[in-house]
């Protein structure tokens, strides 16, 4: 095992020469984590909006069913995302398993809940004050959904980003389902933990500090929307 | 076309139509035997009302006295849990909602630009139409704004925005919950210019408002309301003069009336 100091030297190293391992690794990663985000909005939002302008029997046990799967354990989401692709399984025909395709449906299945149920809440606040104007103007449903989306759009972007962080530090199910084979499914934390078992800490570390960046920039921006909206007072 | 041509014909509904004042004109509010009850409170108490089809009709009467309860219930926002709510002779529904618009006390804008708010309420109405909007906007002295985020507006502003909305969709009834409330007398005079308007354009005004003086500018009839009751509704002049009940006397002598 190489010390630390070697390490995050040879770590420096890997990142400013532009290591073309490396950012093979760092692009699947954000492939794959922007196509769940924007998969997980594209299903997510529209469903949270629609709970909160929606009132039916049962809605309360929705509600505590979609938090509660805001928590939905990565490895379990591999899991069942492993046996409906596995050859065994019911869409084993579509050969998808160890691909990034499977890790994509995995991180979109793992965030979809958490971005229904912050958009949920972000578009119900705003709909308490616009539910008054859209009764008056008799608007249908999916006329109300597409406003509060678009007039929330600072705080569900914010939402989106969340969705975005909780993917792409995300390992147990891309594991699973991806099998961290090596320019084809490695991505940075399925690397992280094998180069880490390896005692390799240098490219670990490298990618640790990729992640890093990326989580504080992810960060950077949510702050910034924040105070784009408010100085245009659309939060 | 004309600025003065461009302001008649975003505010004209359907003049020709309504000018008579018949009992089947929708812009007629019939209000039988209405009550809303909460739990075991009863806040509005079998109201019994009709009001003419054309003029300006101010609601009055104390803090907490359902004013603004009596609005919602006419335009349908809250649901009357007794009694019927008839415009012309037909009972509310989307249809009669359609044709009315509402202004509230806090006015809604939405987050987006002053422009966008009244793009908004037209395309509600299936309209994509930028010249009638920016006429909106100028009637209502906001052309200069339309670019800007409609929340940076002063209170004043939003609010005629908010009358800007409520007027393009050519409302035949407008329902003004104390759009006045808490303004400079500057923006006062604007919005009540506004409303006259609107009025003189053929448009039913029914405006809540506890300001006697606005409702010696701006009323025809005055309906006052307390404790969740009509008490008093007659002609303007013969109710600020000379109102018939302790309660309509103390208010506007200025008493706190509980």
């Amino acid at each position: 095992m190489q010390d630390f100091g070697e390490a995050f030297g040879l770590a420096f190293t890997l990142v400013l020469s532009g290591d073309a391992d490396l950012f093979e690794i760092v692009a699947l990663s954000l492939r794959v984590s922007l196509s769940a985000t924007a998969l997980a909005c594209i299903i997510g939002l529209p469903l949270g909006a629609l709970l909160a302008v929606t009132r039916f029997r049962g809605r309360g046990a929705v509600l505590i069913l979609s938090n509660a799967l805001m928590g939905l354990p990565p490895v379990v989401v591999g899991l069942i995302v492993y046996l409906h692709l596995s050859r065994a399984g019911p869409l084993g025909f579509l050969g998808l398993l160890y691909t990034p395709a499977a890790m994509i449906i995995a991180q979109t299945i793992l965030i979809t809940p958490i971005v229904m149920a912050l958009s949920r809440q972000v578009i119900e606040d705003l709909h308490g004050e616009y539910a008054d104007q859209f009764r008056s103007l008799v608007l249908g449903r999916w006329q109300m959904v597409q406003a509060l989306i678009w007039d929330a759009r600072f705080s569900l972007l914010t939402v989106g980003l969340a969705g975005f962080g909780r993917a792409v530090a995300e390992v147990g199910a891309v594991m699973i389902v991806g099998g961290n084979i090596d320019h084809l499914t490695r991505v940075m934390t399925t690397a992280i933990a094998l180069e880490t078992s390896k005692g390799d800490l240098a490219l670990a570390l490298a990618l640790g500090l990729v992640l890093m960046v990326i989580a504080l920039g992810v960060n950077a921006l949510v702050q910034s929307l924040r105070m784009t909206a408010v100085r245009h007072a659309y939060a | 076309m004309h600025m003065r041509d461009a302001v008649e014909n975003i505010l004209t509904f359907d003049a020709a139509a309504t000018t008579a004042a018949r009992r089947d004109d929708p812009r007629a509010l019939t209000l039988r035997d209405v009550s809303l009850t909460v739990g075991d409170k009863a806040l509005v108490h079998g109201a019994n009302l009709t009001l003419n089809a054309e003029g300006i009709t101010m609601i009055m009467g104390p803090n907490g006295a359902g004013k603004s309860l009596l609005l919602k219930l006419a335009h349908g926002l809250t649901p009357a849990t007794g009694g019927q709510v008839l415009w012309g002779d037909t009972p509310l529904d989307d249809t009669a909602r359609r044709t009315q618009a509402m202004v509230f006390q806090k006015p809604v804008v939405l987050r987006r630009s002053v422009a966008a708010n009244v793009d908004f309420a037209l395309r509600a109405r299936g309209i994509r139409d930028a010249a009638r909007r920016d006429a909106l906007l100028d009637h209502v002295g906001l052309l200069g704004h339309a670019r800007q985020p409609a929340r940076l507006l002063s209170g004043g502003e939003q609010q005629r925005l908010a009358l800007a909305r409520a007027l393009a969709l050519k409302p035949k009834v407008m329902l003004l919950d104390e759009p006045t409330a808490s303004l400079d007398p500057a923006s006062v005079l604007k919005i009540e210019e506004i409303v006259q308007e609107a009025h003189s354009a053929g448009t039913k005004i029914i405006f809540v408002t506890h300001d006697p003086g606005q409702a010696g500018r701006l009323a025809d009839d005055i309906v006052f309301v307390h404790r969740g009751r009509v008490h008093e509704h007659g002609p303007a002049d013969l109710f600020l003069s000379r109102p018939e009940t302790q309660e309509a006397r103390d208010f506007l002598q200025g008493r706190i009336v509980v």
